[in-house]
């Protein structure tokens, strides 16, 4: 289970849990953003070892009524990506922060650390994140 | 009151006086966790828990259904069958009491205002249901069509409420509702598109009129109760309370948006609108051309067929779905746009309904939807995309 206070979030709604011995930052969307689009039924990512740039639309999720974007919270090459949310993309609604996890990245410390803490996104989305 | 149904308080309307408004289910809403969305001036239930667990209760047991934010409009006089005929498309002067037909409500350039369930009330009497958010547009053609009539056009919206319980186990669950008694017939003589009396036992012990229709908008068996406002609460609490264990749940918005995407139903704004044919939409069986007269006969017998796009039914593989608004594409050209599309929650395949020429309508015939920029194979096939076993 992810600690959700030890890993960082974006104003786009997406959590990054970074690991500082491997250099990889393991990325997905947070409760809050898959409660917001209803049922998941379609998740498109960008294939491992493509570069994706901070802040750019690097994929899509689409839920049963609407289709969101998916901005890379961080710049790097990605790695891996989770092949089981894309043949069951409702892993997205019951467990956005741990089986639904969307793409790994290999990226640098200090742009993950310049993310918001778990405080931060809170005050963005209310409070219930 | 021919409908009995309105609250005999006139003062006792069913919503705040905030805008948008919300139903007088609201608190009931907000118990089961719904998340609420704007439709039609209105905040209504988008879903309770998930939308497709929604959906499915209603193709295999049944869902409960808010649907308040409906305008009801009654119609009564001496001249209220001629009045409707000339009103609406259809022939409302045909139907029996208590029986619906399906109709619309056209400009006099036949251009579609609302689609209309009309009920017969009394031989003198109907009740015309509207769109939420075409509410003021209905009311307005039809009290100035009144003018030279001896009819009266009464929106009674703020006194009805209105509940929908949708799916193949609805009757059995309108039959547990111990509160609904006196029924005018056994629910399994009511027939489609025909509406039923009977009481509900309030709390308090006083016994109200309610109407149960056998009309939906699932695609599913299924029944619409109408009831005064302030006992919508009570309703709702009886219908789950005795559904509830043969699988009835609350459904919102998003669910009703797919349900009726799979069986082929329209959305005014996205397949109906002022810029539309009834023939365009495929409705033209809901036109009476035969009739003497009614607001835009002129106009379509003067259309030529020609170009004119029409609604066709797309289906494609995969999981990415077309949206409203998205291009339809026939080799490199742009020849349509999607009206309504969805991944179909029981089909597992993408689903839409989308405006073509005529020429590329036929069944069979492969066309392409332009997803964000990614051309999805679609091919026209024939509606609905879901019909229910009998």
């Amino acid at each position: 289970m992810t600690d959700l206070d030890s890993i960082k979030y974006t104003a786009e709604h997406e959590w990054v849990d970074f690991d500082p011995a491997s250099g990889v930052a393991t990325i997905g969307i947070t409760d809050y953003a898959a409660d917001q689009l209803g049922d998941v039924v379609y998740v498109d990512l960008p294939a491992a070892g493509t570069a994706v740039t901070a802040g750019d639309v690097c994929g899509e999720i689409e839920s049963t009524k609407s289709v969101g974007e998916l901005y890379a919270p961080v710049t790097g090459e990605v790695v891996e990506i989770n092949d089981t949310v894309v043949d069951d993309p409702s892993l997205v609604n019951s467990d956005a922060f741990g089986a639904g996890w969307l793409m790994k990245v290999r990226a640098e410390a200090s742009a993950v650390d310049a993310l918001l803490d778990r405080a931060a996104y809170q005050s963005l989305t209310g409070g219930d994140a | 009151m021919p409908s009995g149904i309105r609250h005999p308080n006139p003062g006792e309307l069913m919503t705040d006086p905030t805008s948008p408004r919300h139903t007088v289910l609201r608190d009931r809403h907000e118990a089961l966790g719904a998340s609420f969305t704007d439709f039609g001036g209105w905040l209504m239930p988008v879903r309770y828990t998930s939308d497709l667990a929604e959906h499915h209760a209603v193709r295999t047991a049944a869902g409960l259904f808010d649907i308040s934010h409906m305008a009801e409009i009654e119609v009564r006089g001496a001249d209220a069958a001629r009045f409707l005929d000339y009103a609406v498309s259809g022939r409302m002067s045909a139907l029996a009491v208590d029986q619906a037909k399906y109709t619309l409500l056209l400009d006099p350039s036949g251009g579609i205002v609302d689609d209309l369930i009309v009920y017969r009330a009394a031989d003198d009497a109907y009740l015309v249901v509207a769109n939420a958010g075409n509410r003021d547009a209905a009311v307005a053609a039809l009290t100035e069509r009144a003018r030279d009539f001896d009819v009266v056009v009464d929106d009674c919206t703020d006194h009805i409420a209105l509940i929908a319980v949708q799916g193949p186990r609805s009757q059995e669950i309108v039959e547990a509702t111990a509160q609904i008694t006196a029924l005018s017939q056994p629910l399994s003589d009511l027939r489609y598109y025909r509406r039923g009396h009977a009481e509900f036992a309030a709390a308090d012990g006083t016994r109200v009129p309610i109407h149960l229709a056998r009309t939906g908008y699932t695609g599913e068996d299924g029944f619409e109760l109408f009831i005064r406002a302030s006992l919508a609460g009570e309703l709702w609490d009886a219908l789950l309370a005795a559904g509830e264990p043969l699988g009835l749940v609350p459904a919102g918005l998003a669910a009703r948006d797919t349900l009726r995407l799979e069986a082929g139903m329209p959305l005014y704004g996205h397949e109906l609108g002022l810029d539309i044919l009834p023939a365009q939409a495929g409705l033209g069986r809901t036109v009476a051309v035969d009739k003497d007269d009614f607001v835009g006969k002129a106009a379509l017998e003067t259309v030529v067929a020609g170009d004119a796009p029409v609604l066709v039914g797309l289906v494609s593989e995969g999981r990415r779905a077309g949206r409203a608004g998205y291009p339809v594409r026939h080799g490199d050209q742009t020849v349509g746009e999607v009206s309504s599309g969805a991944l179909s929650p029981t089909l597992g395949h993408p689903i839409a309904l989308a405006f073509v020429p005529p020429a590329l309508a036929a069944e069979g015939t492969e066309l392409a939807i332009d997803v964000r920029g990614t051309a999805i194979p679609a091919t026209v096939t024939a509606l609905p995309f879901y019909r229910r076993k009998k």
